[in-house]
């Protein structure tokens, strides 16, 4: 009945209207954006949308951590090692200039061919990568340093070595060190934003997404093996559980998409770049100023509410 | 993040069958043969080899309540399906078929109880409720289980038993994993203690949030402790897997727990600890 569809996507809108990020976003060209993100909102992003954003999250092409690294920050120096036993090159950490203040960066790093494929391993981190990552999380607390995490990796490490080295346990303390800190924390999701791996750096403040990044709880391949039986119904695995920025937007798991160049990322690394920075200085903006008791109270209250009673029904 | 334990690790050691076939009641331990109400009696855990089998929640929570304490809390929770998600079946589907195979409305079970006199507060993991994943009602009631730890001044004991992330809430399931993780930062603040007991299996989503934020990490002998499952890291690594692959004995082994404590000493050995935090107040 178009009626009811029409009620629907009109209260959809309201909804996305009424998002705090959405609604604080400059103007200069950008009603324009948003506009254009709301049309594309009207027409629910079909399961060939959704599998193109699969694909363009995964494109070779797509800019990486340290290709934004290059262009959204100054006098970049990167840090290494987890100063237990090793420097995991599948997260890249250090400290760099943004917009003049000083920040700490934390992101996943795939390769761009195969030598650096791997000695990235892929973007999947063992758990010293994460306890490297922790390590720069408390140096930004000690210094009152703002945090900006960059997610793209298809998952922590699956290995012999990595179980054995605590890939669980290095996962949960590092989400556990972010709900700690009192400095602000902006996380976006630049491509594939894998479950635990992903999570692992992305309890923030703000978290944002790009238009044709995914974010899940499962790969598609994963999701369709264990479910369907058949690694080859990733496409309808995705559709199910609806990976794309708009559905994470809808669901309140992520605070605003940032845009992309019209035909992706891997079109225009500048111009992606860009629209990150944007978005970044927008996020660190709003979060300046808040004293750190109240930002982490603020963020933990943030997760609390995602799946709170409302959401759940009473028999 | 699986959501689906491959458990056939603990089947390598019972002998085959002559006729091939299995006598169902048969220990995966050491292949002898039991009755059911013999090893509900001894914890279900084998008196023949000490296998443990997988303790329901209510189980589990008579074990370590003392009679008639327990006050379960949130009860009345039940899933929605915020994606309408569909996969071979609808997802509804599947959670009315679990409440009637368990009679639990989720797969975890939270409330107030005392243990040897001391009370605390409870968070029990039912694997047989599709898997013991985790959405948002499991995430939810965990961290209703620390508020309420932490408004009566008690700590908090969870025992864990669970595939991971449940899949058919997508990214929701996801974001328990830092919910979860916030709620016991916040009971921490409190100055509240978090015991945490890992039974067969914990893994993926839930080793990789909560669980492993105990103050004191115990696990069951030969529970599966592992981010990612053996067949998957099998699968896409083509690694030989150690015999003893991600199992408690060899995360005590690598310093990821403090103690294997077997079902029959669980008790004892909870409120031995309890005791030790009692007195630290």
């Amino acid at each position: 009945m178009p009626g009811e569809a029409e009620l629907q996507l009109r209260e959809r809108l309201s909804r996305l209207r009424s998002l705090p990020l959405l609604r604080g976003v400059r103007l200069s060209g950008e009603l324009e954006r948003l506009q254009r993100q709301l049309d594309r909102i009207v027409s629910e992003p079909s399961d060939e949308e959704i599998w193109r954003s699969v694909e363009l999250a995964r494109h070779p092409d797509r800019p990486y951590t340290l290709d934004y690294v290059d262009r959204i920050l100054e006098d970049f120096v990167e840090l290494h090692g987890d100063r237990g036993r090793a420097d995991d090159e599948a997260l890249v950490t250090g400290l760099g200039r943004f917009d003049g203040r000083t920040v700490a960066l934390i992101g996943h790093q795939k390769g761009r061919d195969i030598q650096e494929r791997t000695k990235r391993n892929f973007g999947m981190a063992y758990p010293e990568g994460y306890r490297k990552a922790m390590r720069v999380m408390e140096l930004a607390g000690r210094h009152g340093l703002p945090l900006l995490t960059l997610v793209d990796t298809p998952g922590a490490y699956p290995g012999v070595a990595a179980e054995q080295h605590g890939q669980g346990g290095a996962i949960a303390r590092s989400q556990a060190v972010l709900a700690r800190l009192t400095t602000p924390v902006v996380s976006c999701i630049i491509g594939e934003g894998g479950s635990g791996g992903a999570i692992a750096i992305a309890l923030a403040d703000r978290v944002l997404m790009q238009q044709n990044a995914i974010y899940s709880v499962i790969s598609p391949e994963g999701c369709a093996a264990i479910l369907w039986r058949d690694a080859g119904e990733a496409k309808k695995a995705a559709a199910a559980f609806k990976p794309d920025a708009l559905h994470c937007l809808e669901l309140g798991v992520i605070d605003a998409v940032v845009p992309e160049p019209p035909d992706g990322a891997h079109t225009d690394t500048d111009a992606a770049a860009a629209l990150l920075k944007d978005s970044l200085g927008e996020a660190l903006d709003e979060l300046a100023g808040i004293p750190g008791d109240a930002l982490r109270r603020q963020r933990r209250a943030r997760f609390r509410a995602l799946g709170a009673l409302a959401d759940a029904k009473t028999p | 993040m699986a959501a689906r334990i491959d458990v056939s690790i603990e089947h390598s050691h019972a002998p085959p069958e002559p006729d091939g076939k299995r006598h169902p009641n048969t220990c995966p331990g050491c292949g002898s043969h039991y009755r059911d109400d013999e090893l509900e009696e001894h914890l279900n855990v084998c008196p023949q080899c000490g296998h443990h089998f997988p303790l329901p929640a209510r189980a589990r929570i008579k074990q370590l309540a003392d009679e008639g304490s327990f006050r379960e809390e949130a009860e009345e929770l039940r899933s929605d399906d915020p994606l309408g998600f569909f996969d071979l079946r609808p997802y509804p589907e599947r959670l009315a078929e679990a409440e009637l195979a368990t009679g639990l409305g989720e797969a975890m079970v939270i409330g107030e109880a005392t243990l040897e006199g001391a009370p605390l507060e409870l968070a029990v993991m039912d694997f047989s409720f599709m898997g013991g994943s985790m959405g948002r009602v499991v995430g939810e009631k965990f961290t209703r289980a620390c508020e309420s730890a932490t408004e009566r001044q008690v700590p908090l004991v969870s025992v864990t038993a669970s595939g991971g992330a449940r899949m058919q809430e997508g990214i929701l399931s996801l974001m328990q994993l830092p919910k979860t993780v916030c709620a016991v930062e916040d009971m921490h603040d409190a100055g509240g203690a978090m015991i945490s007991v890992m039974a067969h299996p914990t893994t993926a989503g839930v080793l990789a949030s909560f669980a492993s934020l105990g103050d004191v990490i115990i696990a069951e002998p030969g529970a599966l402790l592992s981010f990612t499952g053996p067949r998957v890291v099998q699968q896409t690594t083509r690694e030989k897997l150690p015999d003893d692959f991600g199992l408690a004995e060899s995360n005590y082994r690598f310093g990821h727990i403090d103690a294997i404590v077997a079902r029959a000493d669980l008790k004892d050995y909870v409120a031995r600890l309890l005791r030790l935090f009692g007195n630290a107040r």
